[in-house]
């Protein structure tokens, strides 16, 4: 096991189970140091969840979420909203979960680029600024690994590419490993090691051009991801329902998502043992077309 | 000194109030208000088994409040009913069945004012020890779970993530909690012990920079409503408690006045008449 070893974090077939649902299942993932992995997928493809198993704050349903022993975390949370009744300026926040000095502060700060904001109030923050600092305060702590969901909300376009620029610059220097959550395609491409596309299951993996030629990636994210690419069309091949179960585009219904998806859809239809009327799930428009 | 009942009873509610300041803040920043009150109304359950059972008050109020948190927790996680649903019904079944309770014992003479209201005029030594000794651990076991407790007030994923145990200090937090009920339920009794965390707590919001701040502020504003509500139940004689909480009330209703901008103005004027 001494790959195992090496990695900071390592997720082995985890899913977890919510009031008889499962919000994400199947999910193995390893994040080693100074690497980039990037999570991506829709809204409630268990992106955040799957985050959240790898910093141990839900424990798995079902296989197992293991970090190195000792490993220091840098957390920088989805949102954070500071109520008015908590007085809580930036310079308090950096010191949230670790004792700082004032040096080790500023210099974090300096970094990225939030050292003009070190005696605002927390809650007087614009959402980029508060990206800012939050990714501050989680350096700061010289983390082994770095853990990011959607670090650039709120952030506009130039910033973004900034931060972006800058967390590449941080695995670099700082060479700790990085696991991101983030909803900006193109940016991500240019920036991770290795993409995870979820939707309640991992859907595809690899490089980053080994996943934007993938077609489920193209499925999941059409048109948007497409760029140089030819444009798809985007169709679904399935519904995740409310009590767990899979609805695919033929209507067959069936307990869950098979693990990965191994490009295996029409098998389902034919197993499903109904006739489909409908066309192949995988509607696809080939070649240039500008995009709508 | 000690003699004189009105002296125990000023230094039995500094000793309260000094405690109550930085716990209310939390209690304020988390939103746990009306969980105060619900462990405030089981205090009177306490009272009742105190009797029965023939043990001394303040344990029984503590281990009643205990017992309340610790099922408020096991039943939230069972996650049926919406949390607030979940504490009127809790609260109010503990003050209801209290009272019960009390009604039964029909050989003991409840003094449900003081009960509902306060006595700080009747506290005995052995009260402030208890008091004080209570309080000296509420505070060292809030020292020890600071950072803890902070860091899951701001963002509960966030400590957890980075090392720290926000379930840890939660529940320590609910203990501190119900322990401050236990010797806070003397000096302004069960229905206004809520007012005491938090009032005091709300009315240096404004002044406060700092987290830390803002809870030692807080212990200075509770002692200064609970001399002026002592002195002023003395004056016009008035019920100490009540006095206390509307003496804190005051406090806060003076915070909301632009004092910061007053004397910005002042100074600005006085320039320019020079």
């Amino acid at each position: 096991m001494s790959e195992a070893a090496d990695n900071l974090v390592q997720l082995t077939r985890a899913g977890i189970q919510k009031s008889g649902s499962w919000l994400v299942r199947g999910v193995d993932l390893t994040v080693s140091p100074g690497e980039i992995v990037t999570l991506i997928g829709p809204n409630g493809s268990g992106k955040s969840t799957t985050a959240k198993m790898a910093l141990g704050i839900h424990k798995p349903t079902e296989g197992s979420a293991v970090r190195r022993n000792g490993l220091s975390v840098g957390y920088v949370p989805q949102n954070l909203s500071i109520d008015w009744t908590l007085p809580l300026n930036v310079k308090r926040f950096m010191r949230l979960t670790n004792p700082l000095s004032d040096a080790e502060c500023m210099a974090a700060l300096e970094r990225t680029g939030a050292a003009r904001l070190v005696g605002e109030e927390m809650r007087t923050l614009s959402g980029g600024e508060l990206q800012r600092v939050m990714l501050a305060r989680a350096i700061a702590r010289s983390p082994d690994l770095l853990v990011l969901d959607e670090p650039v909300q709120g952030v506009d376009y130039a910033g973004e590419i900034a931060i972006y620029g800058l967390i590449s610059e941080i695995r670099n220097t700082v060479g700790c490993g990085i696991l991101m959550i983030s909803h900006d395609l193109h940016v991500v491409m240019a920036a991770a090691d290795q993409v995870v596309c979820l939707n309640g299951h991992v859907c595809c993996r690899g490089t980053p051009s080994d996943v934007s030629r993938d077609e489920n990636y193209q499925q999941l994210f059409g048109t948007r991801a497409g760029g140089a690419l030819a444009v798809y069309e985007h169709h679904h091949d399935h519904v995740h329902l409310p009590d767990g179960r899979v609805r695919h585009s033929d209507g067959t219904v069936c307990d869950h998502c098979p693990g990965e998806h191994d490009h295996m859809h029409e098998a389902h239809g034919i197993s499903g043992g109904q006739p489909s009327d409908e066309t192949a799930p995988h509607k696809r428009v080939a070649g240039g077309v500008a995009d709508a | 000194m000690l003699d004189d009942f009105f002296t125990r009873a000023l230094i039995a509610g500094i000793g309260v109030a000094l405690v109550a300041g930085p716990l209310g803040c939390f209690v304020v920043w988390r939103r746990m208000a009306y969980f105060g009150d619900t462990l405030a109304h089981a205090a009177l359950l306490g009272v009742a088994l105190a009797f029965l059972l023939d043990v001394n008050t303040t344990l029984a109020v503590a281990a009643a409040s205990v017992v309340l948190s610790m099922l408020l927790l096991a039943l939230r996680q069972r996650g049926n009913l919406p949390s607030d649903a979940l504490l009127g019904l809790l609260s109010h079944s503990a003050l209801a069945i209290g009272l019960v309770c009390m009604a039964f014992m029909t050989w003991v003479n409840f003094d449900l004012q003081g009960i509902l209201f306060g006595d700080i005029l009747s506290v005995t030594r052995l009260d402030i020890a208890i008091i004080y000794g209570g309080g000296a651990i509420v505070l060292a076991g809030l020292i020890w779970i600071w950072r803890s407790l902070f860091a899951a007030t701001v963002s509960s994923d966030l400590a957890g993530a980075e090392g720290l145990r926000p379930d840890f200090a939660e529940l320590v937090f609910m203990l501190l909690t119900a322990i401050v009920i236990a010797i806070a339920l003397k000096v302004v009794g069960a229905l206004l012990i809520t007012a005491l965390l938090i009032i005091p707590a709300a009315a240096v919001r404004r002044l406060s920079a700092s987290p830390e701040q803002m809870a030692v502020f807080a212990s200075l504003a509770g002692i200064v409503a609970v001399v002026a509500g002592l002195y002023s139940s003395l004056y016009y004689d008035t019920p100490s408690g009540p006095s206390i909480v509307v003496a804190a009330m005051l406090l806060f209703a003076l915070s909301l006045f632009p004092v910061r901008r007053l004397i910005k103005k002042l100074t600005a004027e006085n320039r320019g008449g020079i």
